[in-house]
């Protein structure tokens, strides 16, 4: 019954916010609302008994990313932005498309009779001091099976500090 | 009873106001956080099937997609920076230096 609620509460605050983000006119705000959306996030994961992921998620999307989204709205000029009209010309025909997409998953959903509350359960009733302490799990799988692809991921960051460095610095 | 089916309809629901904000915006910074957005809903998926059979791989793909996810604000975020220095807009419409 928790878990419901507060799947409830956390999903309906991650797609209001979405949906705020994506058709306020003010870049400021939407990065304020996608910060609203992350966090939302963040509590689903908890639900989930991802605990790990959930203090990752806080840390690194929204005291991380998110803080260098607002330093680049700051950065560029947002006065002249704001005048501008803000949504494309051929929004119509993307809308569209969006929701045809979205009409054909839940087409999808529906044929197969997987309508939420019908498929299998995701939570059990288990107690949370009989799950295995996540932290601990995730890194051994992250350390022993995907020992490699992590340091893959390193080597992206690295790349990809280099590159944005070198993108964001002035002409010589 | 919560079952993995509204996991994937919320999944579903912030992927495809991640796209809508993708296809009709102009505004470049809002297009990549709603690639943002688009990520996080991914990320759902996998955390949720890794609930579902128990295994923690699904978590440790979520971990790759956000390291990834940063990787892509910091190379998006330097090129719209590179950008608005040489043509005094972060509008997508008017990137059209390759446009014929």
């Amino acid at each position: 019954m928790l878990d419901k609620v507060l799947f409830y509460f956390f999903a309906g605050t991650a797609v209001a916010s979405g949906v705020l983000m994506v058709t306020r006119r003010n870049v400021v705000h939407s990065a304020i609302f996608l910060i609203t959306a992350l966090l939302a996030t963040a509590g689903i994961f908890l639900q989930l008994r991802a605990e790990f992921l959930f203090i990752v998620q806080i840390i690194l999307y929204v005291g991380g990313i998110m803080v260098l989204f607002v330093f680049v709205i700051m950065l560029v000029n947002l006065d002249v932005a704001l005048q501008q009209i803000q949504f494309a010309r051929q929004r119509w025909v993307g809308l569209f498309v969006a929701l045809a997409l979205a009409a054909q998953v839940s087409f999808m959903f529906w044929t197969s009779g997987k309508m939420p509350g019908q498929g299998l359960p995701v939570l059990t009733a288990a107690a949370a001091t009989k799950l295995p302490p996540n932290s601990e799990a995730v890194a051994r799988s992250l350390f022993e099976s995907y020992l490699l692809p992590f340091e893959i991921a390193s080597v992206l960051l690295l790349v990809a500090m280099i590159g944005a460095v070198v993108m964001a610095k002035k002409r010589a | 009873m919560l079952s993995i089916e509204h996991y994937l309809f919320l999944s579903l629901a912030l992927f495809i106001i991640g796209v809508v904000g993708v296809v009709t915006r102009r505004n470049v910074i809002v297009v990549l956080m709603s690639i943002e957005l688009i990520l996080n809903a991914v990320n759902i998926n996998l955390v949720a099937f890794s609930r579902l059979y128990g295994d923690v791989a699904g978590q440790v793909f979520a971990l790759f997609i956000i390291a990834d996810a940063a990787a892509e604000a910091a190379v998006g975020l330097g090129i719209i920076i590179a950008f608005f220095r040489n043509r005094e807009t972060v509008l997508a419409d008017e990137m059209d230096l390759l446009k014929w």
